[in-house]
């Protein structure tokens, strides 16, 4: 059936080409062609992504794409996505797919929220001169340390990160190889830690980064043996995706290569999917059981993090987590990013990170237990800004997903759900794969983490606090800008002046 | 703004001068050289506060927990605050003894609250009738701080009473008449320069739960992380001052959890990682699991304070020593001060003057007094 849909970019090709065929080469969607009658490279705009890939790498930097400026007559009720969306189903008649997290200008908290400074009354402190610490411990805590007995000082196991940044899952699968590489190499290198997603931990990689993976045990059950278990330095159940809450995940057999198929412990080429709930978890009592389990069988050396999407009554399912025995609860708000999820569910299902964590945190200090678990947020954490302030609000560290795979090379085409992402991350296509080189993209990473450390420093160090401890659920550190009296209750601030 | 965030903290920021005074030798002495001490430091306050603790000043009384209560607001909301607050303790304590605290009407202060002290034991029944009594009677005054209006108890230990009010602390000391009417063996003060609040009586120092009290000189900045781990645990911080958490804090580590002071010196001001990770096994394994379970109780942002309790005193800076002071000592007598001047005012010859390394507790103990009592083999590794 011919598309109907317009292009969402146009391709303009200035004088300086010279007909070196780059584009071509690097477009894995076909926008451009050489015509060697005409000695002349032909854009397909219906084609493009929007991924940049070929603007970036033109020699002659003689390729721009922009938005297309065609339009269908404007209608504030019927948009052009809202249009366009229509076409798209009524040619496939199936769910619409995309990748990454959702683009919907949903009110982003952080923007919202201004942090404090000291002045006079109290000296800011340079990071440069003094020391500074961001180290900081994930996992339950006891209420006090007993120095009489040998007993009690035996603890409950942790996570110890030098930074408050952990990378969320992205399985090996949903990325490419390389891509998955790079995170274990960086995590290692910064001091914290990286999660497989429930991809598998390829065989190879097990004994050099079982320091600082996670693993992750998700509903699809993928190359889960007490080996895997025991290859990490926490298990991660995950329950919910903020980018899909609810819905499960599908691997298309075409991405399940040979490699892919033995970590994951599947034939290959054969569909993997993971079912929405998982099906020996349909109360908390359920998750209860698997914690257990997974404690046994990993002789309780482990922190167990419970990974869950922000939903509407999060507080309370957090409580029950909390409760059921869970070390670390991660939960991933509305902006979280993903390899594959139906439009529908992603635009619309969940809530915003910053609110889930604020009450969140009220919840469990007010039922007494925050300290029994630690939390990790993620779902549109964009910058160190973004991560001082989900501290402030209560959480213990943040994940990024997102922020990494940008860090890499990712354009945020939206196309990961194709398998034929341009930059080598989210792809199986070994040609494509070997765009990402290891080594370049976890350097990356490495930089972005020192990055955001440094500016988390200056930003600690002008509050005058010199430990990042100092800041969790520090909440007099911020003041709200342009959110409405419910807003400021429920993140449980003032607002700027008051 | 909406009541629940009207319930949001409002830390109140100030400087100050502090100053302790404490004879080894447990030889009581009256408040005459505190005070003049004090007001050698007159311009490290502007006014707005003063405030003095005095420990061994009823032994008549030395078996009750004396009470000194703040009735404020118009003389109304006095008397109704004085009747509710009486008919909660007459229902939970026998009181043995109350008057109106002395005071002299020839020294001017600004608005004065009805300032009464009462003298009981804990009369315990219900649900109560296990506690601790100490448990207990913190329970009843957290209870009457933070729910009978214009009701502070701001004083309530055995044998010791904190005397403060607005005006500088000579003004204040001068107003109880320290200087006439006590004898104790260990005294601390305080001299206040607050910049963001309205003056009222009860945020004046020394800020106190049972014996333990506290005078404090400095801004915490880690203040909100501080109140939300006390406020999980049961306390509630009524006063709007970070002192208040300082004081809590004490409680729970040193009273709750039976911790030796050199191991809640180490929760409060810790050394840092660098340090830590240079230090042998033993050691960095006792300091991580310090932080790491008690993160929430390190003290961040500059301050020096002293921390009295019966029989000892303690001195303390904020990890990196951005607050100053300075120690002393000449024959038994111990001080603890904001600056020299003010030591060498009131004793111009001494054995030793220094200033302690930041997060490095100065302890002071009557001499004896602490002997047997449980020594905690890893203490000494911290």
């Amino acid at each position: 059936m011919r598309s109907l849909v317009l292009p969402e970019f146009t391709i303009s090709r200035s004088e300086e080409c010279d007909r070196c065929r780059a584009c071509e080469h690097q477009c894995p969607f076909g926008a451009h062609t050489y015509d060697v009658s005409k000695d002349k490279m032909i854009s397909d705009s219906y084609r493009c992504a929007g991924c940049q890939r070929c603007a970036v790498f033109c020699p002659k930097g003689a390729i721009e794409i922009r938005p297309a400026p065609s339009f269908y007559r404007p209608n504030a009720s019927w948009s052009r996505e809202r249009i366009e969306d229509i076409k798209r189903q009524a040619e496939s008649g199936g769910v619409l797919l995309t990748g990454c997290g959702s683009d919907k200008p949903f009110r982003i908290y952080w923007d919202h929220m201004l942090l404090n400074a000291s002045q006079v009354t109290n000296p800011s402190i340079d990071p440069l001169r003094e020391p500074m610490e961001l180290r900081t411990f994930l996992g339950s805590k006891p209420d006090r340390l007993s120095l009489r007995s040998d007993t009690d000082t035996a603890t409950d196991p942790f996570l110890m990160v030098e930074t408050p940044v952990l990378f969320s899952a992205m399985s090996y699968g949903a990325i490419s190889y390389n891509a998955f590489q790079a995170l274990a190499i960086a995590a290692s290198r910064s001091g914290t830690f990286f999660n497989t997603g429930e991809g598998g931990m390829p065989s190879e990689m097990k004994s050099q980064f079982k320091k600082h993976a996670i693993v992750q045990v998700a509903s699809g059950r993928f190359g889960i043996d007490a080996e895997y278990l025991n290859c990490a330095a926490a298990v991660e159940i995950k329950i919910g995706q903020g980018a899909k809450p609810g819905i499960g995940g599908h691997l298309p057999g075409e991405k399940v290569s040979q490699h892919v198929a033995a970590t994951r412990m599947i034939p290959e080429g054969t569909d993997a999917i993971s079912p929405a709930p998982h099906h020996d978890i349909y109360s908390i009592e359920d998750l209860e059981m698997l914690i257990s389990a997974i404690k046994e069988v990993t002789n309780y050396e482990k922190p167990v993090i419970v990974k869950v999407a922000a939903v509407h009554n999060i507080s309370a399912i957090a409580s029950g987590i909390v409760r059921a025995g869970a070390d670390i609860l991660a939960i991933d708000g509305v902006r979280g990013g993903t390899g594959a999820a139906p439009k529908v569910i992603r635009d619309n299902v969940g809530i915003p990170i910053e609110l889930a964590i604020s009450s969140v945190d009220r919840r469990l200090r007010d039922e007494g237990i925050r300290e029994r678990c630690s939390i990790i947020a993620g779902g549109g954490i964009r910058c160190s800004a973004d991560v001082v302030k989900a501290i402030a609000l209560g959480a213990d560290a943040v994940y990024i997903g997102t922020a990494a795979l940008i860090a890499m090379g990712c354009t945020l085409c939206q196309r990961c759900h194709t398998g034929r992402c341009s930059w080598g991350i989210c792809t199986q296509d070994p040609g494509l794969m070997r765009r990402l080189n290891v080594d370049d993209a976890s350097r990356r990473l490495v930089n972005l983490l020192s990055a955001w450390s440094h500016e988390i420093k200056e930003m600690l160090g002008g509050m005058g606090i010199n430990a990042i401890e100092s800041l969790r659920g520090n909440r007099d550190q911020l003041r709200g800008i342009g959110l409405h009296e419910w807003e400021l209750d429920v993140l449980g601030i003032k607002g700027a002046g008051e | 703004m909406s009541v629940r965030r009207q319930k949001l903290y409002s830390k109140e920021i100030c400087a100050c001068s502090i100053f302790g005074a404490m004879s080894r030798a447990g030889e009581r002495f009256t408040g005459e050289r505190v005070i003049r001490a004090m007001a050698s430091m007159h311009h490290r306050g502007n006014g707005l506060g003063g405030g003095f603790a005095a420990y061994g000043i009823y032994p008549e009384f030395r078996e009750y927990y004396a009470f000194h209560l703040m009735f404020t607001g118009d003389a109304r909301a006095q008397r109704e605050a004085k009747r509710a607050a009486e008919e909660f303790l007459l229902r939970n304590f026998d009181v043995v003894h109350d008057e109106e605290i002395p005071h002299s009407d020839d020294v001017h202060v600004r608005d004065p609250p009805l300032l009464w002290r009462y003298f009981l034991s804990p009369s315990k029944h219900g649900e109560d009738i296990d506690l601790p009594d100490d448990e207990y009677v913190v329970r009843k005054v957290i209870h009457v701080n933070s729910a009978i209006d214009n009701a502070y108890i701001f004083s309530s230990g055995k044998n010791m009473g904190c005397f403060k009010g607005v005006g500088y602390p000579e003004e204040i000391g001068r107003y109880f008449m320290l200087d006439r009417l006590y004898r104790g063996y260990l005294w601390t003060a305080h001299g206040r320069f607050p910049t963001n609040s309205q003056a009222w009586w009860g945020g004046a120092h020394p800020f106190g739960l049972l014996d333990t009290t506290v005078v404090h000189n400095g801004e915490i900045s880690s203040y909100g992380t501080n109140r939300w781990y006390l406020e999980m645990l049961g306390y509630k911080c009524t006063l709007h001052t970070d002192t208040e958490v300082l004081a809590y804090a004490v409680d729970l580590l040193m009273r709750r959890q039976d911790l030796p002071m050199e191991i809640v010196a180490k929760i409060l001001a810790p050394p840092t990682w660098e340090t830590i990770d240079r230090m042998d096994v033993r050691k960095r394994e006792l300091l991580t699991a310090l932080r790491r379970i008690y993160a929430p109780l390190l003290m961040n942002g500059p301050f020096a304070v002293i921390v009295a309790q019966s029989g000892r005193m303690i001195g303390l800076t904020d990890r990196i020593r951005l607050r100053p002071l300075t120690v002393a000592t000449r024959g038994d007598m111990f001080y603890i001060s904001s600056e020299e001047a003010s030591v060498r005012l009131i004793s111009p010859s001494l054995d030793s003057v220094w200033s302690p390394r930041g997060g490095e507790p100065v302890v002071c103990e009557i001499d004896g007094m602490f002997e047997g009592r449980l020594e905690h083999e890893i203490a000494g590794a911290a």
